[in-house]
């Protein structure tokens, strides 16, 4: 089997999200970025795969060098291939197509996704992705079973969890569940000393089909202090919720 | 040239947030000086659209749709865009408006903006305002496609109830085939789902075990509310991971947000801010999520959700 992990480099969880340049673009001065956390969840089962039923892991990325030492992060987690897509990640649209692009010319079985990227949280290009290759499509992935071609996936729906049947070639938009967070790896020396001779392959991009371009950002609105309420009046809380706050 | 509004049902009934985007297409309808057609799966009472600014609703009856299926169901919008010819094509932000939308996009060509909060902020360039970097931050998205489909964000918009009658129409779309079968659905049914609720009790490490979420069920009980828990809580397997909100669980906007021994870190608070009211209640008065929230509690939850719960069944029995 044949898997491509798509990998978003994001900012770390915990950066402050500043912006630059009359807040049009996003502010990377002290900026730490990471592999989109709901891809590491789907590169681990990816690993998996490769371990328990043998199966060849491929990384790939759409954007510009700075998100080479991501890609070499995966491949010290074990992946055995990477390509960067060289241009910048302008909108899903644009994305998905390159990746899409990848997915056929490499003729991948598995394309696995994240449920959502933390930056722009667009959650569309795993399903753009099958869209425009006519793969079977599940979203927000948390278990997923391969024999031969058939699959058995379950996928989590608003308020419980859905199980179904399907086939090769599949795309998955993966999330915690699809392993467990004690299953994830961090990587050790020998991983990042192979990772450095592990190919990764740049190809240049298709034409930009981009529907959609990003103008300006916001911050939100600076909160009011919080009021506290002493904990043995609590008769006061109920009061502010119904009479101010009007949410019971 | 209508705009068009995927509204969702459960079981042939419209979900709450059906009648939310009905509500904001008929404003983006306004703005751009056209009606407002809706497209829905297996749904008897079409009429009720109509109070929330639906000029005409399309019927698709087909059993083989009663599960929901992306690649199908992304296929019947598309196909009622083209009969309508609609430039602006509406969704939920709801698991399943989730996992069609991006379908939907590539099927008509059509860029795609999730996460909208507000009407579109102009109409030509259209651009809409979304929320990014897990709501610390707005983006302004402006579209260079003709078709455009927006994901609107769950309780950001309301309801809006309009003057008007909705007419129906039998819709009855080819559908592609499907190599999803769907074999088993785990649903819990008499409980509140964290997308829908309007209240979403929330409990975090500070609640010691398991053992111990009798009271935050019982509270969210009291109030109609969906249980939710931070990321530590459901990897210690205390919770089940669905209830696993924050950065990198699911999107919590409901109207209030009640969070139980919860400290308030970065990505707890990421993903749950764009909730309208917060409430705090923890021991400690240093922790960060006093700075987030709108109302605090310094004390221990073992004594003041109780109180809570009590004060809140008096409260209910007096306004009943
Ligand atoms: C990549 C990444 C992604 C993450 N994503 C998420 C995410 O999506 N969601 C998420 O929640 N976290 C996430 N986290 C984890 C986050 O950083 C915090 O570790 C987590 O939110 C803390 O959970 P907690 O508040 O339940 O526990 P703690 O931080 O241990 O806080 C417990 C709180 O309970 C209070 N307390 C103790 N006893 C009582 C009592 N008797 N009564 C009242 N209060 C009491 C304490 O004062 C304390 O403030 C992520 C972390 C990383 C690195
Ligand atoms: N620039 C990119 N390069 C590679 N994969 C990406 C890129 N952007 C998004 N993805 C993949 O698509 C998923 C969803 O991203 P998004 O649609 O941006 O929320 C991510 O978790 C990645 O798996």
């Amino acid at each position: 089997m044949k898997i491509l992990v798509c990998i978003s480099h994001v900012p770390d969880t915990t950066s402050k999200i500043n912006f630059a340049e009359g807040d049009t673009k996003f502010d990377t001065t002290g900026v730490q970025y990471v592999i989109n956390p709901n891809d590491e969840f789907g590169l681990t089962r990816a690993m998996w795969f490769k371990e328990k039923q043998g199966a060849s892991v491929t990384v790939v990325n759409v954007g510009g060098p700075e998100t080479e030492p991501t890609l070499r992060k995966a491949l010290a987690i074990g992946a055995d291939s990477a390509i960067r897509v060289n241009a910048a990640a302008e909108d899903g649209f644009a994305v998905a197509q390159e990746l899409a692009k990848v997915a056929q010319d490499g003729a991948y079985d598995l394309v696995i996704a994240g449920r959502e990227s933390i930056d722009y949280n667009g959650g569309m290009v795993p399903g753009m992705i099958a869209g425009l290759t006519g793969a079977n499509f599940i979203n927000n992935c948390i278990g997923l079973d391969i024999d031969g071609t058939s699959v058995t996936a379950i996928r989590e729906i608003d308020g419980g969890k859905e199980t179904s049947t399907t086939s090769l070639p599949l795309v998955i938009g993966g999330q915690k569940g699809i392993v467990e967070e004690s299953d994830l790896r961090i990587p050790n020396m020998r991983g990042i000393m192979m990772a450095r001779k592990k190919p990764l392959t740049l190809v240049e991009p298709a034409a930009n089909a981009a529907k959609t371009a990003s103008t300006k950002f916001e911050k939100p609105a600076a909160k009011g202090a919080v009021k506290l309420v002493d904990a043995g009046n609590i008769d006061e809380l109920v009061n502010l919720l119904h009479n101010e706050a009007k949410v019971i | 040239m209508s705009v068009l509004v995927y509204t969702e049902s459960d079981n042939g009934s419209f979900k709450k947030i059906a009648f939310e985007v009905a509500s904001y297409a008929k404003a983006v309808a306004n703005q751009l000086g056209t009606t407002v057609t809706a497209v829905t799966v297996n749904t008897t009472d079409a009429a009720s659209l109509g109070k929330y600014g639906v000029d005409k609703v399309l019927q698709v009856s087909n059993d083989s749709l009663n599960n929901f299926n992306a690649k199908s169901y992304a296929n019947v919008i598309a196909e009622a865009a083209k009969q309508e010819n609609a430039q602006v094509i509406i969704v939920s932000s709801s698991a399943d408006s989730k996992y069609l939308s991006p379908l939907l996009a590539v099927n008509l060509d059509a860029g795609f903006a999730s996460n909208v909060v507000e009407v579109p902020v102009s109409t030509a360039p259209f651009t809409v305002k979304r929320t990014a970097f897990t709501n610390k931050a707005f983006n302004l998205t402006s579209f260079s496609s003709d078709i455009k489909v927006i994901g609107l964000s769950n309780n950001a918009f309301g309801l809006v109830e309009s003057e008007g009658a909705a007419t129906a129409e039998a819709f009855a779309p080819a559908l592609p085939e499907s190599n999803v079968t769907i074999t088993s659905v785990d649903k819990a049914t008499d409980k509140v789902s964290i997308a829908d609720a309007e209240v979403v009790v929330s409990g975090g490490r500070g609640l010691k075990g398991p053992e111990n979420w009798g009271m935050v069920e019982e509270l969210a009980e009291v109030l109609g509310a969906a249980t939710a828990c931070s990321k530590p809580v459901s990897d210690l397997g205390w919770r089940p991971h669905s209830e696993h909100v924050g950065q990198t669980g699911k999107p919590v906007a409901s109207n209030l947000y009640i969070a139980i021994g919860i400290s308030g870190a970065i990505q707890h608070l990421a993903g749950i801010n764009a909730s309208k009211v917060k409430v705090v209640i923890n021991t400690d008065p240093e922790a960060p999520f006093f700075k987030a929230a709108d109302y605090g509690v310094v004390g221990d939850a073992f004594e003041v959700v109780p109180q809570l719960i009590e004060k809140l069944k008096e409260f209910k029995a007096q306004n009943a």
